[in-house]
């Protein structure tokens, strides 16, 4: 499964030739480097696993050679905690001297890596969503071809309003960024399209159990969720089981409904509407591709982590082959990273902003049974939708970044 | 009024589910004096189990009993090979059980992967029934009932077998109880086994309820911690009161104060380890 | 040239060649993973004092890492200068040693494990949930790291050549620690506390001294991880952590100088370096744990330590009474 590693000793050498790196790369053709930053231990894994999941895929069907270069690949496990991120960061940039870096899974890792990899000036296709990274701090050597936390829900927080014609909402999420900014920017569209969001409840991370808060939700016409990891199958579960579901009809964004977790839901999920950059039942050339291949070698349908990472590793082809001669090093491969615009990506076309992050199709997605299996059907999307909405860029970051008081919250009762 | 009574009768059954993960816990650590930091791994180990055996199509209750089987025969193992040559050794407990818990933690994710498993409520226990304006999980009640029952039996047994008596012997002076011929080691093997085999039947029974995912382990460790020190060690009717408290504490502590829920959670263990060290029901200090 | 005499030299030069690592050492990588070992290290020594000689095992200190950690930062993130954060830091992590100890210290064993843990747990909860103080899974951000003496510690060197002279500090103020009078009877209110009653010491405030002494090493080690990682999360204070470093202690041998930094090394290593080659790295870490419990009790370096001597032993069979008396005397390079 795994590229299997050089021995120690054969590292610690390579580690002496860090410096004269870069000319060896142009003159030889040495592989090009690629390290994923990912977690493969701990709470977080699942969503690790099928980031690795989706490199290997497009490596596999390319066989290891984008653009005509060879690609090797370096796995590295964070843990899912920032600390560790971080020297995993450093043992990819320091020791292994990779080209480019894939990931990290979550937000939290991003903030806690984002200055170390300014600083070596190592170019990062992240998968993580925290807004400010492409937003008021962003990074030059960070482009983002997922989306920002709020990105997808922007889009939900707009057909909640407008197609569901709901009225009065709440939102629960957990209490870190990734949750804050994603409601934030929830609320901002479905109460800027005239709802209401009348209470927003933060459990924390690790909730044994979500009775408490759902007892909470009381008199609304619709809930949006931000759950990430394995909490939304507990939540749902719980939402059912408190008899919830059939009179308050549940949203979400692109983690609380992947299609990866559909394997782990019941009827609990039936029904529940998402919004998701990518979609397994998407119809392009490279995700037919991708979707069968995920299929036969991991028996997996395939979500928004593993897509996320595919569709990364074709942002490195297309540099790859815009930089040419150069890619070895890191200015030119970053610019021409930067510029990339792919046509066929499992998602649909994708091109970057100036601040790089992605401009690409958002999805809303219904789930439905068919044929015994959990399917979200696409009943709508948003095309080339950016990290702004339909809001002037200029305008928008002027305000704070969203976060669990920006913006507040008016309508609370 | 509707909310109140919804997080009361869900603290209730959180306690119950609560009372069969601590119940083995604190024997464990009541009767051998070993602190078991691995006591979630079976818990987790045992819910993992469990659906893989519900994934064959095996009967819910039936999986729980297989699973607390197999855990039964795990935990004797670990007690008979490695525990047993550390009896009195504090750290070296401390260290060998975090060790093994490493191993479980990693052993589940290599095996069961890292995606969460809920396996799905058992037939008949299905649904909710409407009350007062609002809904009651019947299988969550269902698991207060299981409680009571399993609280009851254990207390049978230790009060009113032969066993029970030598259990309590072993543990008030072993030295004297070996005397008297009551073989304490094998004693102790029992007990670790029963506490291990409780530990799984509780995995899966809450599975449906809490599911299973890496991390449950480190999850559901501090709650039996707080839970038994709470109680007092080795006094099944400390455990059965201290899962109740916690479970109010948690569900009225996460909607009253968010901020402070962790706080207010083990507050009340600090003050109990302060003012009254032998726990609410404990015998020994 | 007498053993004694041997020891100290082998000492030093471990100690030179720790010194010249930066130069030696020509990856940054490794300098930093150097880095960690050493501050770890520190953690490991600090709560050594308590589980090795105090015979108290605490399973709550990384609520006091986190409390310099989080003090530092969040002064830091106030705008205030390194030196008052690292003052107030040190100051706000004696201070909640104090009330550890005066929950804590009224028990002893399993009971102190426990009431440590509890406190601990509190100290994690507030770092988890209170998110408007400390801004919860989101974690505090370092700007910078400081520069003591006009030397800038932001260079891997820099930082490894300053974490190195604290822990040389630690070592140092350890030793003194085992020697002195106090350390005699920090020891004897391990072993004997009735007898060392009887003599007229104060157990309960010989405690109170030993953990607060723990505890200030503790927040220096929490200080050097925050300002190594620029960055502090709720993690560091969970349960994990203490774990960790307790294991660090147990498994390089409790209540010896080296067993701790042994502990810290073994564990910083597989987290970091192993776990490049090795996908199960958890795994073989556990089994790691579980091999030294049932092959060297008393932890690796004392046990490394007795197998060496037996070696000698065997050895020096029958070159004299004296030769054997010294290979027999107890490890006191551990010691």
């Amino acid at each position: 499964m795994t590229i299997r590693r050089r021995t120690v000793l054969k590292g610690m050498l390579a580690s002496t030739a860090m410096v004269a790196a870069p000319a060896v790369l142009r003159a030889q053709g040495a592989p090009f480097k690629i390290g994923l930053l990912t977690v493969k231990t701990g709470p977080l894994a699942q969503g690790g696993i099928q980031m690795e999941q989706g490199i290997q895929t497009l490596l596999k069907e390319k066989g290891s050679t984008l653009a005509g270069r060879k690609v090797e690949l370096i796995v590295a496990d964070t843990g899912g905690n920032p600390a560790g991120a971080k020297t995993k960061a450093q043992e990819l940039v320091e020791r292994d001297s990779v080209n480019v870096i894939l990931g990290p899974l979550a937000a939290f890792e991003l903030l806690a890596i984002t200055d170390y990899v300014r600083e070596h000036t190592t170019p990062l296709i992240s998968l993580a969503a925290a807004e400010d990274v492409t937003q008021r701090h962003a990074n030059p050597w960070v482009v983002r071809p997922s989306a920002t936390s709020g990105q997808c829900s922007h889009a939900m927080g707009d057909y909640a309003a407008k197609d569901m014609g709901l009225k009065r909402m709440a939102t629960i999420s957990e209490d870190f960024a990734f949750g804050h900014e994603q409601v934030a920017a929830f609320q901002r569209t479905f109460e800027d399209a005239g709802g209401k969001v009348v209470r927003k409840l933060w459990p924390p991370l690790v909730t044994p159990d979500y009775t408490p808060f759902i007892a909470q939700i009381g008199d609304v016409d619709g809930v949006f969720t931000g759950f990430a990891g394995s909490n939304p199958v507990k939540f749902m579960r719980a939402y059912a089981d408190l008899g919830l579901k059939g009179s308050i009809p549940l949203t979400g964004g692109w983690t609380a409904m992947d299609d990866a977790l559909l394997k782990s839901l019941g009827d609990e999920a039936v029904g529940v509407v998402s919004a998701h950059f990518y979609s397994p039942t998407i119809d392009t050339p490279s995700n037919a591709r991708f979707v069968e291949a995920m299929a036969k070698d991991y028996q997996v349908v395939p979500g928004g982590y593993s897509a996320g990472m595919y569709i990364a590793g074709q942002c490195v082809e297309g540099a790859l082959e815009k930089a040419g001669d150069k890619a070895g090093d890191k200015e030119a491969f970053m610019e021409a990273l930067r510029t990339v615009q792919l046509t066929d990506t499992p998602r649909g076309p994708v091109a970057f902003d100036e601040y790089g992050n992605i401009v690409g199709n958002v999805y809303i997605r219904k789930c439905e049974r068919k044929d015994g299996a959990l399917v979200n059907t696409i009943i709508k999307t948003y095309p080339d939708v950016s990290q702004f909405w339909t809001y002037d860029p200029a305008e928008f970051l002027k305000n704070p970044v969203y976060s669990r008081d920006f913006p507040p919250a008016k309508n609370l009762e | 009024m509707l909310f109140w009574l919804l997080l009361a009768v869900n603290s209730i059954t959180m306690g119950g589910l609560l009372f069969l993960l601590s119940a083995g816990f604190s024997l464990i650590f009541g009767l051998m004096r070993i602190p078991n930091l691995m006591h979630g791994s079976f818990f987790m180990l045992g819910a993992y189990l469990g659906a893989t055996f519900l994934a064959r199509g095996m009967n819910f209750w039936a999986a729980a009993l297989l699973s607390a089987a197999a855990m039964v025969v795990i935990g004797g193992l670990i007690e008979r090979f490695l525990l047993r040559r550390l009896a009195g050794q504090d750290l070296a407990q401390v260290l060998l059980t975090l060790g093994l818990s490493f191993v479980v933690a990693d052993l589940c994710l290599m095996v069961w992967t890292g995606d969460p498993i809920q396996p799905p409520t058992p037939p008949g226990l299905a649904g909710a029934f409407r009350a007062f304006g609002m809904f009651f999980p019947i299988f969550r009640l269902a698991i207060v009932a299981i409680a009571v029952v399993v609280a009851v039996a254990l207390w049978l047994m230790i009060e009113r077998t032969r066993l029970g008596a030598m259990i309590r012997a072993g543990v008030d002076d072993p030295a004297i109880a070996r005397v008297m011929g009551i073989k304490v080691s094998q004693l102790f093997t029992l007990i670790f086994c029963l506490g291990a085999g409780l530990a799984a039947f509780a995995g899966v029974i809450g599975a449906p309820y809490l599911s299973i995912y890496p991390g449950l382990d480190a999850d559901m460790l501090p709650l039996a911690l707080i839970i038994v020190i709470l109680g007092g060690a080795g006094s099944l009717a400390g455990a059965l009161l201290g899962s109740f408290i916690i479970g109010f504490l948690y569900n009225f502590g996460q909607a009253l104060f968010p901020d402070l829920a962790y706080v207010i959670l083990f507050l009340p263990m600090l003050l109990i380890l302060v003012l009254r060290p032998q726990g609410l029901f404990g015998r020994v200090g | 040239m007498p053993p004694g005499a041997v020891r100290a030299l082998c000492l030093g030069a471990a100690l030179a060649v720790l010194a010249a690592l930066p130069w030696w050492m020509a990856n940054p990588y490794y300098v930093n993973i150097a880095s960690q070992i050493l501050f770890w290290a520190v953690f490991a020594l600090a709560l050594n004092v308590l589980v090795g000689y105090a015979g108290l095992t605490s399973l709550g200190h990384a609520g006091l890492f986190g409390m310099a950690g989080y003090t530092a930062g969040l002064m830091l993130a106030a705008g205030a200068g390194h030196a008052a954060a690292i003052v107030a830091a040190l100051l706000a992590t004696l201070a909640t040693t104090a009330i550890f100890a005066l929950l804590a210290l009224r028990a002893t064993g399993i009971g102190f494990l426990m009431i440590t843990l509890a406190l601990g747990q509190i100290l994690w909860g507030i770092a988890y949930r209170w998110a408007s103080l400390t801004n919860g899974d989101n974690g505090v951000k370092l700007a910078d790291r400081p520069a003591p003496l006009g030397l800038h510690l932001s260079s891997p060197d820099a930082f490894y050549l300053a974490t190195f002279a604290v822990f040389l500090l630690c070592l140092a103020s350890m030793r003194l620690f085992v020697r002195s009078p106090f350390g005699a009877s920090v020891r004897g209110t391990r072993d004997q506390p009735r007898r060392m009653r009887t003599l007229g010491y104060n157990v309960w405030l010989v405690r109170f001294l030993a953990f607060l002494f723990s505890g200030f090493w503790t927040g220096v080690a929490g200080l050097l991880f925050v300002y190594y990682n620029q960055f502090i999360s709720p993690q560091v204070v969970a349960l994990q952590t203490s774990a960790e470093v307790l294991l660090m202690v147990i498994s390089g041998g409790v209540g010896t100088l080296f067993g701790p930094v042994a502990g810290a090394a073994i564990v910083v290593v597989m987290k970091n370096v192993a776990s490049a080659y090795v996908e199960r790295w958890n795994m073989v870490l556990g089994i790691i744990f579980v091999l030294i419990i049932v092959f060297m009790p008393e932890g690796l370096v004392p046990g490394a330590a007795r197998l060496v001597r037996r070696g000698y032993r065997g050895l020096r069979a029958g070159s004299g009474p004296a030769a054997a008396e010294a290979a027999a005397s107890p490890g006191t390079a551990g010691r």
